[in-house]
């Protein structure tokens, strides 16, 4: 008879997998046969676990214990060890940076420890691809409240209550949305997820959709009763082919399970998802061309009003909600919207999942409370800066937002609060920058960004992003004039005014965030001729420093142009003939000697 | 309407139409449905010729323009022949700090082609995708369907060195 005693919660997500966890699968159930458990101990593939950059991770339940960075090779020491004599594998344990203490347990992790998950509850918990492990963590439960014993009055009065505001980015309270197109009159109506996740940094929706794909169904399916729509789209990007293969798994086991389709759970309610894959352009997770995407055309933005609610995917009311947002709904109706917004603060209600990553130590996906400090995320749950550098700023909001520099970190998680120190919330992408970053060469890569994804259809975001570009491009490159930084100022005026959508009308913040905390910098550019950070490659000099130089190699070693001569014991030299100016050498160097 | 002439090209088998038509006609009448078949036709060719381009109009019944509009619109379309592998960096913004320049600096050293090149062998093309949704492993490389982790640019070659 089986008895499983102990379940192996192996980390398949696209982190994981990349890092080889499907080997360690391999060699893990090669091992437990070859040592008789099969009967006892089982694997569990689940979605990810959160803390890629320690992967391939596991969890052993029931004890709770972590392990990090396993290799195929460490298979029969953890069989044998662990899993028969009972000796949990001290060298995969997870060890603190700073402290280097050994921590067994994920929950006393300091990573783990200040979290609390809600959109994330079933992260390592579940195998994404059998709906009955949803089930058994009471999946659909919420979905026979809403069909059998709740009006779609009720179910928005929930959501009202709730407080949850679009996680997308620009935090429109979901309750107030669907309200909308309750109202609005028409004998179709659509619900749509946007797991498009263009912002680059984030990747929360991802790993969303891998680990839990039914929660996102059911949060559809529950938006569509609220509103009285039958069929639904989930857009997802094609560069996310695990979430898509897996959402094709979860919609093909609800609809067997009669979840979805006709007749859902015996209320008489339909309701159809189908996904749509998208084709790689940033614009298309704004909500009118995502829609005219799926319509099969260019994705390009129209103007508002008239809104989705009333005229939509093919001109019909329709929702459009972020994977996270919906992620929420479930717990919501199970719970009450009185239980969600009993966390957060006055206005932002709940929890945020955050995409940390960057210069931090701590990489990985983090859900906590509105109202918790950036200090919190960056330094507790973060560990802070790695490699005895300096903590810069952290950039929230992707392109439409801004950075946060070290005498802000107090500020408390909060759609208004953050916007008030120059950055947004977004979709929640938190990169730490080190004071190896050019801030200039920030706001330039932003605009880049910004130039290369813009659909081109209206003047100001065409043109003026194309100027701006310009100009921080010139002054990178040791060309910028006086003048230059007001010339900055109002083109992004201009372009944030007269912008038709919110690509546009927020492609200026990185720069104008940068201008107001790090204003120093540019002038260095401008005026001295000078990157602060050593980035700009046309304002370094790729000279060694001999005062500096602790003779390591290290440059040496790096250099794709065999560039720089260096023996044993002696200064690294540059040869400025070979060089390519990569810096790669900079960027290697830990005695900050090359300049 | 069925197509019983396709046109000549040298990049598309007898074979790969017959695939192409069987999705062209899946995706007929059905609202929306260009964006997929293209994808799925340049899922068997690698790339979509003009004359492909045009074949699918037909099929689909849509104007040209409004199909090749599309396919020029999204980054994911390519109307130019690729390499047999496709290198994918990672230009978003944790891969950006994290140093993938160093890596696609290394590429170019190693290989000659930039963003959007392919090498005159039709080995690698190389392309630039913003954000690939693993920024915790950042700085990221996908070769085809290879996803790699923290590639510094030492890594990069051995890397592709692997593929033939
Ligand atoms: C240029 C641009 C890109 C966007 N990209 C996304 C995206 O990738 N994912 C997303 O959920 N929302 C994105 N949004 C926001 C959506 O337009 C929309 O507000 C959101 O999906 C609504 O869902 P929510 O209310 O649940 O946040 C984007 C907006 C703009 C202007
Ligand atoms: S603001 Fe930019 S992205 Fe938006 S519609 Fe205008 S050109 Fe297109
Ligand atoms: S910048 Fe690059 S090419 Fe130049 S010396 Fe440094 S490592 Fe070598
Ligand atoms: S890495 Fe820095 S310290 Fe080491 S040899 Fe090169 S210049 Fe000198
Ligand atoms: S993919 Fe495994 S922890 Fe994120
Ligand atoms: S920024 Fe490179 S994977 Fe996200």
């Amino acid at each position: 008879m089986n008895k499983i005693r102990t379940q192996l919660m192996l980390c398949g997500g696209t982190g994981c997998d990349s890092t080889g966890s499907e080997k360690v699968r391999q060699a893990l159930v090669r091992e437990i046969e070859r040592q008789g458990l099969a009967d006892e101990v089982e694997i569990v593939v689940t979605g990810c676990n959160g803390f890629c950059a320690v992967g391939p991770v596991m969890v052993v339940q029931p004890e709770g214990i972590f392990y990090q960075k396993i290799q195929p090779e460490d298979a029969p020491e953890l069989v044998e060890e662990h899993f028969l004599k009972g000796r949990p594998v001290k060298r995969l344990f997870y060890k603190e940076p700073a402290s280097k203490d050994i921590i067994p347990r994920m929950d006393d992790i300091p990573f783990f420890a200040s979290q609390m998950f809600r959109a994330m509850r079933n992260k390592g918990l579940i195998d994404p691809e059998v709906i009955d492990e949803y089930i058994a963590r009471d999946g659909y439960f919420a979905l026979a409240k809403a069909l059998n014993e709740m009006t779609p009055d009720n179910i928005i009065e929930e959501m009202m209550a709730s407080g949850l505001r679009g996680r997308g980015g620009a935090g429109f309270p979901a309750g107030m949305k669907w309200k909308f197109a309750k109202q609005a009159e028409g004998d179709k109506k659509f619900v749509l997820c946007n797991a498009d996740e263009g912002d680059p940094g984030a990747f929360m929706d991802r790993s969303l959709l891998e680990s839990d794909p039914h929660a996102i169904l059911e949060g559809m399916t529950i938006a569509a009763k609220a509103i009285n729509a039958h069929k639904g789209y989930i857009y997802c990007r094609s560069e996310y082919p695990l979430a898509i293969k897996r959402l094709g798994i979860a919609i093909a086991q609800a609809k067997d399970y009669g979840l979805l389709g006709e007749d859902i759970l015996g209320s008489g309610f339909n309701f159809d998802i189908e996904v749509y894959q998208g084709a790689g352009a940033f614009v298309c997770g704004e909500e009118t061309a995502l829609m005219r995407s799926i319509e099969g055309k260019r994705g390009m933005p129209r103007p508002r009003p008239p809104f989705p609610a009333h005229k939509g995917l093919w001109e019909k009311p329709t929702i459009l909600n972020n994977v996270e947002t919906l992620v929420n709904v479930p717990q919501i109706i199970l719970k009450g919207g009185e239980w969600y917004a009993s966390v957060g603060t006055e206005k932002s209600k709940g929890t945020k999942v955050f995409a940390l990553s960057g210069d931090v130590a701590n990489i990985g996906l983090v859900e906590i409370p509105m109202g918790t400090t950036l200090r919190t995320l960056v330094y507790d749950i973060g560990g802070g800066v790695p490699n005895k550098r300096k903590f810069k700023a952290v950039q929230l909001g992707g392109p439409s937002g801004g950075c946060v520099p070290e005498e802000y970190l107090d500020t408390p998680i909060d759609y208004e609060e953050i916007v008030k120190v120059g950055a947004i919330m977004g979709s929640g992408g938190a990169i730490v920058m080190d004071n190896h970053t050019c801030m200039v060469d920030m706001a330039r890569y932003f605009m880049d960004f910004i130039q290369d994804e813009s659909c081109g259809k209206c003047t100001p975001c065409r043109e003026g992003t194309k100027q701006m570009l310009e100009i921080l491009e010139a002054i990178c490159k040791g060309k910028g004039q006086s003048g230059d930084i007001e010339r900055l100022e109002t083109l992004a005026h201009v372009i944030r005014r007269t912008s038709l959508c919110g690509l546009g009308q927020t492609a200026p913040n990185p720069v104008l965030s940068t201008l107001r905390y790090f204003r120093d910098e540019y002038e260095a550019h401008i005026e001295e001729k000078r990157c602060p950070a050593k980035i700009c490659p046309d304002l370094v000099k790729f000279e060694v420093d001999p005062e500096l130089c602790k003779r390591c190699g290290l440059c040496h070693k790096g250099c794709p142009a065999d560039a720089i001569i260096w023996k044993k014991k002696q200064v690294a030299v540059i040869d400025k003939e070979k060089c390519i100016k990569c810096m790669s050498c900079y960027a290697r160097c830990p005695f900050d000697a090359i300049f | 309407m069925k197509q019983k002439t396709h046109p000549l090209h040298p990049d598309i088998s007898e074979d790969m139409w017959g695939k192409i038509d069987k999705i062209i006609a899946s995706g007929k009448g059905i609202p929306g449905s260009l964006i997929s078949v293209l994808r799925e036709s340049q899922e068997v060719v690698g790339y979509l010729p003009s004359e492909l381009i045009n074949h699918i109009s037909h099929g689909l019944v849509l104007p040209t323009s409004q199909v090749f509009g599309v396919a020029t619109f999204y980054s994911f379309f390519s109307l130019t022949p690729k390499g047999r592998h496709t290198i994918r960096v990672c230009t978003g913004t944790a891969c950006y700090v994290k140093g993938i320049k160093e890596a696609i600096g290394r590429i170019h050293g190693t290989y000659g082609i930039k963003e959007g090149e392919t090498t005159e062998d039709r080995k690698f093309s190389l392309e630039g995708v913003r954000c690939l949704g693993a920024c915790g492993l950042a700085p990221v490389m996908i070769v085809d369907k290879d996803i790699y982790g923290q590639v510094t640019s030492d890594k990069v070659i051995n890397i592709l060195e692997k593929y033939e």
